[in-house]
């Protein structure tokens, strides 16, 4: 057993994120087991996602790679939001919280901030991020606390039903827009970029390879990284990313981010990315430009300008969109430095309660 | 009074005068009088640092040994236009020489540093009261801004009161003559020399105002001396000039023995959270975004690293408190403090955290409502969203600091609550508490409740499988307190899921079955229920014993309500005073307790909120009495409601004219 004394001091000591009490806990449980399994991820919940759903390959993907990174279960926990896409915790045998809409961001950003021993992932939809939560995404983005998050974006609001979201294209007709969508879609990745976010990434459901390779660097990213992984529903939103997946139409029109490569796309290399006249970028044709002008693709460019003019190449209905790492620059992590604040604290008070209590002016009554 | 009910309390009335005239010789020697108790208003433009001021005068009050309770009232705007109606900023303080439960009633002296001041303050300065002006800023602009057709100075309006006119600002800029400031700022210090005037005229050590100064202005040394000459400038006035021919003297008051300090409510509370976390072993998350009056509670804690708190200022009120569920998830104690207008925009992660069942305290600084409100002032219409704002059957223990030093216990037996049965706890301060000082014993730490068996972790299976495989249970609970199993993430084997889904009994897993929901709605309803048994019997005062009426509050109505009756028995009544530090639940024996008396009366700073939670429940026919200014309740006016609820409930057997509250006693 350990006494209140103990708590007490071990609070006020530096270097030691973890309270006492937890880490009291933690010992007691047990070794850590680090080498995992696929199935080690799994639970006994019935999956209750539509037959066919976009869904699935995710969890599939996440399940086979997440033994990869050498983290033992109970260190990680998945919080999500609502929706259909937020159910994902139950599925992964690890720590977790289902919680409310919007919201996973800011719950997991307190877990994140006072627990910097835990490998924290954020599982949310393209309504629950981009709409209600949009507040908690920018923010949790700007803070750089060290989280994943992977947003599945399905361009439709799954769970309720079928109504456009805001990742919906406009003109898009559903059941809450007969007469088609008047609202201009957000680009997520604009989004976080906008948002001076470190790490974006976007990757396809069911791109196995390119997703797993995606993820892998989002989860070694100190501070936050979002993944936007375009998601099928098959029930809602059928063929949403067909242009991207289909073989032929797709290697038309998806540029593929590869670290240090020069950006040439298309059959045979034909198209290419170049820089505009206004500091932006544009699509041309290879044979039409100096191979010298081709963008080589860097996506570790301090200045997020250069990932920002990127996510801006796509249009809303998917032609031209570039699909791996955006963006993945190294800046102090929120967690850490909270963490470094109250080191210094530490050293430079004693944690000292009665004196607290006391404060400056006492007088004594005899 | 009836011969058989001698009137044994002899508690010493908070706001009936009984000063004790004891002149000391003429000439040049001025006379003191002495005071058993005083009350000053200073009042001015926001920007004359009217709050400062009043802060200084407390601090040396405390430190003299008076009991003291203060009423801070200040505008919500930062500055409105100087000189104008909106923009004055007062600061009331009570101090005597025996214990006072309210910053007063009225003022007895009154400090107006304009013409402004002096308008909206007036009307509460009884005739005959002491009123103390700077003359220099009675000029014809000053005097348009707010109305005065004519100077009152000049055409007898202040008749009915000792005017004493001072010219502070010019008396401050003489004394500033050689400092080098300029007259702008100069002129600032006008604040100091009416304190050092005020120190003089009530025998305030003057120390450890000096020493504040020093501190304050560190950096500019030039300003602290300013200060302190403006300050000492002011107390030799007192002491050279004809104008004021008296001074007073209150002594200390007899409080027992021990160690004390001055503290606000916010503070105290604030504190009270850094203990809570040093007696649990857990480390205090706060996840908070500003709002008045709640604000300083996350700038306390924020300069309280060292004791492992983790201060998250948020991007708005619902990623606070979802920043601290989190955090209690992860097995730190999460805190997000607010007002009423964060409450409501919490209400839906309230209700993940009673579903998820994790500790958590909730703090509501109350001011006046609804939306924005009045922002500044204090109300306590947030019961009814505590208890039952939120969607679906999510009920939470509700508690309620009752004076700014009892907010620091109160915010103890809130964590206790929280961590004992894994559970949101609302704590409802408001904004009088919250700005308001008194002097407060400091308590040793080794007293404090310890808290560690309260957290109990698990660290292993609680439960077996169908197969016999040992499991763990998440809301596998304890069978005395219904509180669930808490494994924070990280412990080997315990991974679990939980969210805002219904729960199965036990496993935890997600239920649609209509039995099980059920049964869940009503054992989180048990639990809460449940924690009556830890909270012992109702709090009743009734030193005569023999009371037919009983006055039952919450909160910060204590004071005010205390005072009436202290009031009502001094004039031969009976009356019994119940408060309510848990308002959810209550204690077990209320109903029995309210059941003893013919009636009972329920002041309330909101339209009868408690008062409809006991007649629902309790099936008592309270007698409401309510008042939402923004400000306390006067005691006199309480006792005028009590008397008249006492004389209307009993035979009357007091001698005609013992009015409790008039001007007989
Ligand atoms: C406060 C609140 N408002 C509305 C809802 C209803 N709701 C649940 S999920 C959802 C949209 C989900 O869309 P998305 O985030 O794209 O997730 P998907 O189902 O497509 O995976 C809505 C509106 C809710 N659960 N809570
Ligand atoms: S509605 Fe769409 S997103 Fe939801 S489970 Fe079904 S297919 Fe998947
Ligand atoms: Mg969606």
């Amino acid at each position: 057993m350990t006494t209140l004394d103990t708590h007490v001091h071990d609070l006020g000591m530096p270097g030691n994120p973890i309270s006492a009490a937890v880490a009291e806990s933690v010992a007691l449980s047990g070794e850590k087991r680090t080498e995992l399994k696929a199935k080690d991820l799994k639970t006994d919940q019935e999956v209750r996602w539509c037959p066919g759903c976009g869904d699935y390959v995710i969890l599939n993907a996440v399940q086979s790679f997440l033994p990869s990174l050498g983290i033992a279960r109970e260190d990680m926990v998945i919080v999500s939001g609502i929706g259909c896409s937020s159910r994902f915790p139950y599925y992964m045998n690890t720590y977790g919280m289902h919680s409310i809409h919007g919201r996973a961001p800011a719950i997991a950003t307190g877990l994140a901030a006072s627990r910097p021993d835990l490998s924290v992932w954020v599982v949310t939809g393209d309504g629950d991020s981009l709409s209600i939560g949009g507040n908690h995404l920018i923010h949790a983005l700007r803070r750089n606390v060290n989280m994943t998050i992977l947003l599945f974006n399905n361009r439709i609001y799954g769970l309720t039903k079928g109504q456009y979201s805001p990742t919906s294209e406009v003109g898009k007709v559903t059941k809450s827009t007969p007469m088609g969508s008047i609202d201009a879609p957000f680009n997520p990745v604009s989004l976080a970029l906008g948002a001076d976010a470190t790490f974006v990434g976007r990757a396809m459901d069911s791109d196995r390879k390119g997703l797993t390779d995606v993820l892998r660097q989002a989860a070694e990213h100190q501070g936050t990284s979002l993944v936007e992984i375009y998601q099928n529903c098959n029930i809602f939103n059928d063929g949403a990313f067909e242009l991207l997946k289909d073989p032929t139409t797709g290697t038309q029109w998806s540029i593929p981010l590869e670290q240090g490569k020069p950006l040439v796309f298309g059959p045979d290399g034909a198209a290419c990315v170049v820089k505009d006249d206004f500091g932006g970028l544009r699509i041309a044709e290879t044979n039409q430009v100096d191979a010298a002008d081709i963008v080589v693709h860097d996506a570790t460019r301090e200045n997020p300008a250069y990932a920002f003019a990127l996510s801006r190449l796509s249009s809303q209905d998917l032609r031209y969109t570039p699909m791996g790492v955006f963006r993945s620059v190294q800046k102090p992590t929120y967690d850490g430095l909270m963490t470094e604040q109250l080191d210094t604290a530490k050293v430079q008070g004693n944690a000292d309660l009665d004196a607290l209590l006391s404060g400056g002016e006492t007088w004594t009554v005899e | 009074m009836t011969a058989s009910t001698p009137p044994t309390n002899g508690a010493p009335l908070d706001d009936v005068h009984a000063p004790v005239a004891s002149s000391a010789p003429g000439g040049l020697v001025k006379s003191v009088v002495e005071l058993d108790r005083v009350v000053i208003r200073l009042a001015g433009d926001s920007g004359d640092g009217m709050q400062l001021t009043g802060n200084r005068f407390t601090s040396e009050t405390a430190s003299f040994g008076n009991d003291l309770s203060t009423l801070p009232n200040f505008p919500a705007e930062i500055r409105a236009p100087t000189g104008t109606l909106p923009g004055v900023s007062s600061f009331q303080l009570h101090f005597a020489d025996h214990d006072i439960m309210t910053p007063g009633d009225a003022p007895d002296v009154l400090v107006a540093m304009n013409p402004a001041a002096l308008k909206s303050n007036l009307s509460d300065l009884p005739g005959g009261g002491l009123l103390i002006l700077d003359s220099d800023e009675f000029t014809p602009r000053n005097l348009a801004k707010v109305g005065y057709a004519t100077n009152p100075l000049e055409d007898g309006s202040l008749e009915g009161w000792q005017t004493v006119p001072v010219p502070l600002t010019s008396m401050t800029l003489d004394a500033l003559a050689d400092s080098g400031l300029g007259k702008k700022e100069a002129e600032r210090s006008k604040n100091m020399f009416t304190l050092g005037l005020l120190s003089w005229m009530y025998h305030r050590p003057t120390e450890g105002t000096v020493r504040f100064l020093e501190r304050q202005f560190r950096r500019k040394p030039e300003i602290a001396a300013a200060n302190i000459a403006a300050f000492r400038a002011g107390y030799n006035y007192g002491e050279t000039t004809e104008a004021f021919a008296v001074s007073y003297e209150i002594k200390p008051a007899p409080m027992d023995a021990g160690r004390y300090r001055n503290i606000s409510g916010n503070q105290a509370l604030a504190l009270g959270i850094v203990a809570a976390g040093q007696r649990s072993g857990l480390p205090i998350f706060l996840g908070a975004y500003p709002i008045t009056p709640a604000s300083d509670i996350l700038h306390e804690l924020s300069k309280h690293k060292s004791f492992g708190v983790r201060t998250f200022q948020a991007e708005d009120e619902i990623a606070g408190i979802g920043a601290a569920l989190g955090a209690s998830f992860g097995g730190a104690l999460g805190v997000t403090t607010t007002s009423g207008p964060g409450v409501a925009l919490k209400a839906e992660t309230i209700g993940l955290a009673v579903m998820t069942e994790l500790p958590l305290l909730i703090v509501d600084v109350q001011r006046g409502g609804p939306s924005t409100g009045l922002p500044t002032k204090t109300e306590q219409s947030d019961l009814l969203q505590a208890m039952f704002g939120r969607n679906g059957e999510a009920p939470l223990p509700v508690i309620a600091p009752r004076s700014p030093g009892d907010c620091f216990d109160a915010a103890i037996e809130a964590v206790r609550i929280a961590l004992t049965y894994r559970t949101p706890v609302m704590l409802l301060s408001d904004g009088y508490l919250a700005n308001g000082a008194e002097p407060w014993a400091v308590p040793e730490t080794a007293t404090l409740p310890d808290l560690t068996g309260a957290v109990g972790f698990a660290t292993g299976p609680n439960a077996a499988s169908t197969d016999g495989t040992p499991e763990f249970h998440p809301y596998q609970r304890d069978p005395e307190t219904l509180a669930r199993a808490w494994a924070v993430p990280g412990t080997a084997g315990l991974q679990h899921r939980i969210g805002g889904l219904e729960k199965a009994d036990g496993n935890g897993n997600i239920s649609y079955d209509p039995a099980n929901h059920d049964f869940m709605v009503r054992t989180r309803q048990a639990k809460i229920d449940g924690i009556a048994a830890s909270i012992g019997p109702t709090d009743v005062e009734d030193p005569d014993g023999d009371a037919r009426v009983a006055v039952i509050g919450w909160g910060s109505t204590y004071g005010p309500i205390g005072a009436a009756c202290r009031r009502i028995r001094a004039s031969g009544r009976s009356v019994a005073q119940i408060h309510l530090r848990h308002i959810n639940p209550f204690p077990a024996d209320l109903g029995e307790v309210l059941a003893r008396y013919d009636r009972v009366v329920c002041p309330e700073m909101n339209l009868g909120q408690l008062a409809l939670l006991l007649r629902a429940k309790y099936l008592v026919d309270v007698q409401s009495h309510t008042q939402v200014s923004g400000m306390p309740f006067r005691s006199a006016e309480l006792a005028a409601v009590i008397q008249d609820a006492i004389d209307t409930t009993s035979t009357p057997a007091v001698p005609a004219g013992a009015a409790a509250n008039g001007a007989t006693l």
